[in-house]
């Protein structure tokens, strides 16, 4: 009897992988959008994607990475859009072919968050490059993504306008955790560390615990967010015609309401600006 | 259901499956430079209980295991009906060992298992099991885990696993040591009935009076080498040689 | 600690709740790594055993590997089973990339390997013991195999089961290879990694307990069905 038990259990378990390999839902058009963990974890795109699924009939399935790895999956023509925020990175994207012409889609900004004691003394300051100075010189302790993604990069150019090269300081008091936003924030939080992060995900951001915004409202700041369609002819599979449906309505004027439109805690955390 | 393309006899025994005699010439098994079995030659080419008696270390279970196919010889050869033994002939060459090798099943499954790798069909294979148990006086095992049986019952069990498929040869490597009383004179009933069927059976023992109840014939081996088989009276009246005769007294030491 | 009893109170709420959302994941996470262990077994248990009953050329080499195969990081799984996977890559056609079948493949390389290994182990010790009677009965190779395997069955329920684990708690692989697609390929890992990626700890922990009950259920479910068969074999 035991047999024929372990024989019922093996065979539901095989009907269960059958079901699972099926195209369950074969019939409903999807597309791949490589995006960043910005707009997916301060919950933009749970705001948006629904609107555009029910006039479209599109499903859009994200996958958040950081930037770099968002690039370099496109790259591989894993993703049928590329929405990511590194201007120059996404103009070499389509320059090498790989896609087919870059958006301007929104904006928002990047803020640097410290503990409420403020070791370097930079609250209220505007120049972000100075701040970065200070904190160099403090030794007060900054964490930083090092990881390749926007907010890195970033990151890298305003310590290059301060004159300052940190990575001679890296597991001094400049640690570069190498991984996302989330994490190097948490990083952040337990150490008491400064922080270079997008208002998008700070706001979202739950363990902030002491961290507070320390600089704000630097032109340097502005964090541009460009959408890209992955090159259908280096990629025949690319679903371009859905793609760009999906382009299109992000800058139409609905898919620019309804960006406009998140707020979080009562905060514009967005801005669209397509042309 | 057919199992595995063999042919079958009406009984279910493999057609044309013939291993007898089974004969060792010359065989030689060397390691280490030190040669366990020495130009030995041996043949089951006459019916009945041939015992092979010797010392410990005289080589008798590595003989044992030549004839039966599980170890190739460095030289010289073994043959069943004349030919090499095959994987196909096995079962029609029954062995049980001096510790038996139960399967992690019931006793009726143990022996199934044997007629089912000797291609029997499935259908037979039940009653057959059944039947070989009941020969054997074991049916009320039919249903016990084979593990957790006491040594005696689980020699038993090998026993009549072994002689389910009907071989033509049985070789049998000290089954009665460290038995009981009970269980050595159950076995040596079930060899001296299937002695009778005309089995060629090859029995290893150590023990004289086990040799002299069952044996037709006694072949004795000393550091790989064999004597020629003697009749019982023979061997323990008159015995060809001075280390046959030292063995017997009780006095040879390797 | 204040985020510890968060968790415990949150792990209640999503068990009490009934999310949909969660049950979604959970039903995945289950989907997935059962998957994984199925066709990992198919592929280890034979795999392991034939190395075990063979003699061969160089196979203390493959035994060698195949246990520091035991060792092989996820993330390491995951890369390899991207590139295959990837558009550009060999594979790339298939269009498996963020699918659940992409991460069944990429768990079923972490665990294959686990179940080989342990499985080797396991039907050498036995082989010692059966080899010769099974021979002597006429067996050939591949039913001396299936013989050992189930003979070593109650020890190998346990080498599925430590398979098991390895692949649901897993979440280097699934991710890289997954994506974290919300209702495609979101499971109870990457929902938890997702989570630690917001500040939402308590809520990540929660996850995390989540986890560990089912895990649990899965092994009791198991343990009463190795009782089952243990108590037929008795030994």
């Amino acid at each position: 009897m035991t047999k024929r038990f372990l024989s019922t259990v093996l065979a539901g378990l095989i009907l269960s992988i059958i079901l699972l390999m099926a195209p369950a839902r074969a019939d409903e058009t999807f597309i791949i959008v490589q995006s960043t963990t910005s707009t997916q974890n301060s919950g933009l795109f749970d705001h948006i994607l629904p609107v555009f699924t029910e006039t479209s009939g599109i499903e859009v399935r994200v996958v958040a990475v950081g930037t770099g790895q968002a690039i370099k999956n496109a790259a591989n023509g894993d993703g049928d859009v590329l929405l990511v925020h590194a201007q120059s990175a996404e103009e070499a994207f389509v320059e090498e072919g790989l896609g087919v012409e870059r958006f301007d889609l929104m904006y928002n900004d990047f803020v640097i968050v410290g503990p409420s004691g403020d070791p370097a003394g930079i609250a209220g300051m505007t120049d972000a490059s100075d701040a970065l100075a200070m904190i160099a010189e403090s030794g007060s302790t900054f964490a930083s993504r090092g990881d390749d993604s926007g907010t890195h990069k970033k990151e890298q150019a305003l310590w290059q306008e301060a004159g300052i090269d940190p990575a001679g300081s890296s597991g001094d008091w400049y640690l570069e955790t190498g991984s996302g936003m989330g994490a190097t924030l948490n990083t952040a939080s337990a150490m008491g560390a400064y922080a270079l992060t997008d208002r998008a995900t700070w706001l979202a951001f739950a363990n902030k615990g002491d961290l507070v915004i320390a600089v704000e409202g630097d032109a340097r700041l502005f964090n541009q967010y460009g959408v890209i369609l992955v090159n259908p002819e280096r990629f025949a599979h690319v679903k371009a015609e859905e793609g760009q449906a999906f382009i299109d309505w992000l800058r139409s004027d609905e898919g620019q309401d309804a960006i406009g439109s998140y707020q979080l805690d009562g905060q514009q955390l967005f801005f669209p600006n397509a042309k | 259901m057919p199992d595995d393309g063999t042919v079958l006899t009406t009984t279910g025994s493999l057609a044309g499956a013939e291993v007898l005699p089974v004969c060792g010439r010359d065989l030689v098994v060397a390691r280490d430079g030190r040669r366990l079995v020495d130009s030995a030659n041996l043949a089951l080419d006459q019916p009945g209980v041939t015992a092979l008696m010797g010392p410990n270390g005289a080589g008798k279970s590595l003989l044992l295991r030549l004839l039966a196919g599980l170890i190739a010889p460095d030289q010289g050869a073994v043959t069943w009906a004349g030919t090499v033994p095959d994987r196909m002939r096995a079962s029609r060459v029954g062995l049980v060992f001096h510790r038996p090798v139960m399967l992690r099943r019931t006793g009726l499954a143990n022996v199934a298992f044997a007629l089912k790798v000797a291609g029997i069909p499935r259908a037979q294979r039940h009653d057959r099991a059944l039947e070989a148990l009941a020969s054997g006086g074991l049916e009320h095992l039919a249903a016990s885990p084979a593990r957790v049986l006491s040594g005696g019952e689980q020699q038993r069990l090998a026993l009549v696993r072994a002689l389910a498929p009907e071989p033509q040869a049985l070789l049998l490597d000290e089954p009665t040591a460290n038995l009981d009383p009970v269980s050595t004179l159950a076995i040596e009933e079930l060899i001296v009935r299937s002695a009778k069927t005309g089995m060629r059976i090859l029995l290893v023992t150590h023990d004289p009076a086990q040799a002299q109840r069952l044996a037709d014939r006694i072949a004795f081996m000393h550091a790989g080498q064999v004597e020629a088989p003697v009749s019982a009276d023979t061997f323990f009246n008159d015995p060809a040689s001075a280390r046959a005769r030292a063995f017997i007294a009780g006095r040879l030491v390797l | 600690m204040d985020d510890l009893s968060g968790a415990f109170a949150q792990a209640f709420r999503l068990i009490v709740g009934f999310d949909p959302d969660l049950l979604e994941i959970v039903v995945l996470s289950l989907q997935v790594s059962l998957s994984a262990v199925i066709l990992a077994g198919l592929i280890g248990l034979p795999a392991g055993a034939a190395v075990s009953v063979t003699r061969f050329p160089g196979r203390a080499v493959v035994i060698a590997v195949m246990n520091a195969m035991m060792g092989l990081p996820p993330v390491v799984a995951g890369l390899a089973v991207y590139l295959m996977l990837s558009r550009a890559g060999p594979l790339g056609d298939w269009g498996l990339l963020y699918t659940p079948s992409a991460m069944v493949i990429a768990q079923t390389v972490l665990v294959a390997p686990i179940i080989a290994a342990l499985t080797r182990q396991a039907i050498e010790d036995l082989h010692g013991d059966y080899d010769e009677q099974l021979r002597a009965f006429g067996i050939g190779r591949s039913g001396m195999i299936a013989t050992l395997l189930w003979e070593a069955r109650v020890g190998l329920f346990t080498v599925l089961l430590a398979g098991f684990g390895r692949a649901v708690s897993e979440v280097g692989a699934v991710i890289m290879v997954g994506g974290n697609i919300d209702h495609v390929t979101r499971v109870m890992t990457t929902a938890i990694a997702l989570e630690t990626s917001k500040g939402a700890l308590d809520l990540a922990l929660g996850l995390g307990i989540v986890l560990l009950v089912i895990v649990l259920g899965v092994n009791a479910l198991a343990g009463l069905l190795r009782m089952g068969v243990a108590g037929r074999a008795h030994a």
